[in-house]
């Protein structure tokens, strides 16, 4: 989670907002978890407009949130043609479509990794030119517009993201225990997909733990209730 | 409860003074404790008070909620982040009022086929059924605008599209439009707005439910077997006997409810509405909540004119009318009989009806131009929009004089006693 | 239910047993209720971004001896004030009888910190904020109902009935105070 982090700030962040994460989210647990002096010293890295301070800004602190791209909107409007979208929640604001009838199984399964899936498949599904016999929705052979890249997983095929990856792009410290991670786009995207899923619903392993709790605990008052019922019908005929 | 007594002494001078001033105790034991129930209710019956325990669970968490939410186009959607991230709770009391809105339809549709199994909508309970369908459309309308608050893309195309079905009706639609969204356009005054109706609208929904419980109490219950009840001998107490057992039902409801909380609570919602609200990009597929989605499919089945009626106000017109004709049901079932248990051929008509409404439900769902069963999607949605009208304004009628049910029994007391001495294996009745 | 008769026979006679049910049921039944209601209430109190501000750290360097400033703390106006060393004089020198409300001037500041009086600008008395370096005692003089206090903050005259209230506070480093 850390290296996702790392892989946002470095790469993402350039560009994407995450205007509803705070720094003080960084050290809660399900998340990268980073210490407190760790927050602390990574929020004061940026400074925070502040008009009660005299020179308007002052270095962050850990209540203050992500701060924006470092570009105006209109800047970024101008560069790109439209405004690259928040990543606040954006891992779920995106979903993979199953086909008919696996998604049912979903109801079932606490599946809710469509977006972290998308995620990686969009950031791995770059290809330099258009695949031979690609079709656009008419089926017509692909042409890709001026200045989009193709991509595999992106509606349309075509967007305006240049590929943000390539192999080797951001360096990954010495990890615990010194397994070696791969610097690929491949574990780049992984990384950074896990991150989003994170930054989009922070208390998601809070939550699922408590909800075990819950269902045992319906599972038992509904036995009970069950004998309870069952007692008191036995002496009825009905 | 025409021949029911009411049992309450006051049991001292304090309960004696209130009793002949305000009987409230009076009127609690006699509605909540010692109404005479029929006693053969399957678990059919026990939805009346699951939706009664949902609509307290949609309020409070929904009052909740209010004091966190931020009416305003700018705020809101990061007002639902906010609660979802910051406030204590926030994450599992957003969910329970989401995902609740779906188990509330879910438990509604199930009631609704259980009276159109057993014919509870057949005299003297028609007001009871009307009142019933109220509450229906009342809910469809605070879920509409509920779905609206968070102000996501969904939410507002959504919006955008419902409020549009107002401008199909000729001459005065554009004006009312005006009047619904306060804008050109929906914007913040008709987030307002939603947002002040959303908090009223189950308040009045409470009031039309305490008029069909009054409206239950009058006749009492219809039952499995569909005949009236003749004597004490057919009923037990509401309590203990149906607060129990309804209640051991409501904990059941609640595990697949705690499931989709904890686990899965924005699988029956669309991720695009975590997408802030863009009134320039529509996302790539609109679909309305599963619950709404037989009603959009007959909306949307009508894709060519009618004489002079265009293709948009047909849909209107059969939307419209697919939730108007309810209201008519008592008087287009003409069967005497009023279980479908005892109506051989009703019966089929009846499954097949339930069938054909998932079937709509899954049509809705469905891309337009998409094809389902080797039938296009268009095609297909027109064919079970016939079936839902045929069944209402043809089948019912006219089965109900064709049709030879079968013998009856004499009261509820002899069927209970046939059934055990029987020893049959009452799977449903117990 | 096939067997539904024969059950009612075996159950019948154990009316001990059925006690225990109803009350088990009961006492689980309360417990779900009760574990329902928290998190409504719960809910109420002060959420995670009001909470992360709670403490603060403000750097002390740029306040020059006789300088003050205010920062915000809580929501609330915090005077932080560099005492000179006349005004701490002044204050260890009024002896304890003649307060309203005795505190030594030690116990208004942190030790080897004398020089920093940390206080939460509103008067004991009905709230408003006061106005430093006037009054009398060269302290705050509240311009609403004319309380007046000394250079450590304690009142010495008007209605306030205690001295000026001290945040919890520490201070991490030399010019780096933590609030709260």
């Amino acid at each position: 989670m850390q290296r996702g982090f790392q892989v946002f700030r470095e790469v993402c962040a350039g560009c994407h907002g995450a205007r509803l994460m705070a720094f003080r989210n960084l050290g809660e647990s399900g998340g990268p978890e980073f210490s407190e002096a760790q927050v602390k010293a990574l929020a004061a890295e940026y400074e925070v407009a502040d008009a009660e301070v005299e020179s308007g800004v002052r270095p962050g602190v850990a209540a203050d949130r992500w701060l924006g791209t470092g570009q105006s909107n209109a800047d970024m409007i101008a560069t790109f043609g439209i405004l690259p979208p928040d990543f606040s929640a954006v891992a779920k604001g995106r979903n993979t479509s199953q086909p008919f009838p696996w998604w049912i199984l979903n109801y079932v399964t606490p599946y809710a990794e469509g977006g972290p899936d998308y995620i990686h498949a969009l950031l791995t599904g770059y290809h330099e030119e258009v695949p031979e016999g690609a079709v656009d929705s008419e089926g017509k052979p692909f042409e890709l517009p001026e200045g989009k890249y193709y991509n595999d997983y992106f509606p349309g095929h075509a967007i305006g993201m240049a590929p943000p990856l390539s192999d080797g792009v951001v360096t990954y410290g010495e990890s615990e225990g010194g397994v070696v991670v791969p610097e690929t786009v491949d574990q780049y995207s992984r990384d950074v997909a896990a991150f989003l899923m994170w930054v989009a619903e922070p208390h998601l392993v809070a939550r699922k733990e408590a909800g075990l709790q819950i269902i045992v605990f319906l599972i038992l008052f509904a036995g009970l209730m069950y004998a309870v019922k069952r007692r008191l019908w036995a002496k009825i005929e009905h | 409860m025409a021949s029911h007594e009411s049992s309450y002494t006051p049991g001292n001078p304090v309960e004696k003074w209130l009793d002949d001033r305000l009987p409230i105790i009076r009127f609690s034991k006699e509605h909540l404790m010692d109404y005479p129930t029929p006693k053969n209710l399957n678990y059919w019956w026990t939805f009346g008070g699951i939706l009664a325990v949902m609509l307290v669970v949609q309020i409070v968490t929904g009052i909740v909620l209010a004091m966190h939410y931020a009416p305003n186009v700018a705020l809101a959607f990061d007002s639902l982040e906010h609660i979802r991230r910051d406030v204590s709770g926030g994450r599992i009391i957003q969910a329970v009022h989401a995902v609740g809105a779906s188990m509330f339809f879910a438990a509604v549709y199930l009631h609704i086929f259980r009276g159109l199994y057993f014919g509870s909508y057949k005299a003297p309970r028609e007001i009871l059924w009307i009142l019933g369908v109220l509450i229906f459309v009342l809910m469809m309308a605070t879920a509409f605008m509920g779905y609206v608050l968070p102000w996501g893309q969904m939410s507002y195309w959504a919006a955008q599209v419902i409020t549009n079905i107002f401008a199909a009706i000729p001459i005065v639609g554009e004006p009312i439009l005006l009047l619904l969204r306060g804008g050109f356009t929906v914007d913040n005054a008709t987030l307002n707005r939603f947002f002040s109706l959303h908090y009223l609208l189950p308040f009045v929904i409470a009031a039309v439910v305490a008029l069909h419980i009054w409206a239950l109490h009058v006749p009492g219950n219809n039952n499995p077997i569909g005949v009236e009840v003749k004597s004490s001998r057919d009923t037990v107490p509401f309590h203990p006997y149906y607060t129990m057992k309804d209640l051991f039902a409501i904990i059941v409801f609640f595990i697949p409810f705690a499931w989709f909380v904890f686990f899965a609570p924005d699988i029956l919602g669309h991720s695009d509405n975590y997408i802030q609200a863009n009134s320039l990009v529509t996302p790539a597929h609109i679909v309305p909540e599963w619950y709404f989605l037989p009603f959009y499919a007959i909306l949307r089945a009508i894709d060519f004119n009618i004489l002079f009626i265009d293709s948009k106000l047909g849909g209107v017109i059969f939307f419209g009318g697919s939730i108007l004709i309810l209201f008519f049901l008592p008087w287009l079932d003409t069967s005497k009989v009023r279980s479908g248990t005892f109506r051989p051929i009703f019966k089929w008509f009846f499954w097949l009806f339930v069938v054909n409404f998932v079937m709509l439900a899954y049509l809705g769902a469905s891309a337009a131009d998409s094809s389902v069963l080797g039938l296009s999607v268009a095609d297909f949605s027109k064919l079970c929009t016939a079936y839902y009208f045929l069944y209402f304004l043809v089948i019912l009628p006219l089965l109900g004089r064709l049709e030879t049910p079968r013998s009856l029994p004499e009261s509820i007391s002899e069927a209970v006693l046939k059934k055990s001495a029987g020893g049959s294996s009452a799977a449903a009745a117990h | 239910m096939a067997t539904q008769s024969s059950t009612a026979h075996q159950d019948a006679p154990n009316p001990g047993r059925r006690d225990f049910l109803y009350v088990a049921a009961g006492a689980v039944g309360a417990v779900g209720v009760a574990g329902a209601v928290w998190p409504l209430i719960n809910q109420l109190n002060p959420d995670a971004s009001v909470l992360a501000l709670a403490s603060a750290e403000f750097d002390l360097s740029a306040v020059e001896e006789g300088q003050s400033l205010t920062v915000k703390w809580r929501g609330m106006p915090v005077f932080i004030r560099h005492r000179t060393a006349t005004e701490i004089e002044e204050a260890k020198a009024v002896p304890l009888s003649d307060l309203k409300d005795p505190q030594t001037d030690a116990q208004r500041v942190k030790e080897g910190h004398e020089q920093w009086l940390i206080m939460i600008a509103t008067c004991t008395h009905l709230g408003c904020i006061p106005v430093g370096e006037s009054g009398e005692f060269g302290g705050w003089f509240c311009p609403c109902h004319g309380s007046q206090f000394d250079t450590a903050g304690r009142i010495r005259k008007g209605p306030a009935p205690t001295n000026l209230v001290l945040p919890p506070y520490e201070f991490i480093s030399d010019t780096q105070v933590k609030i709260g």
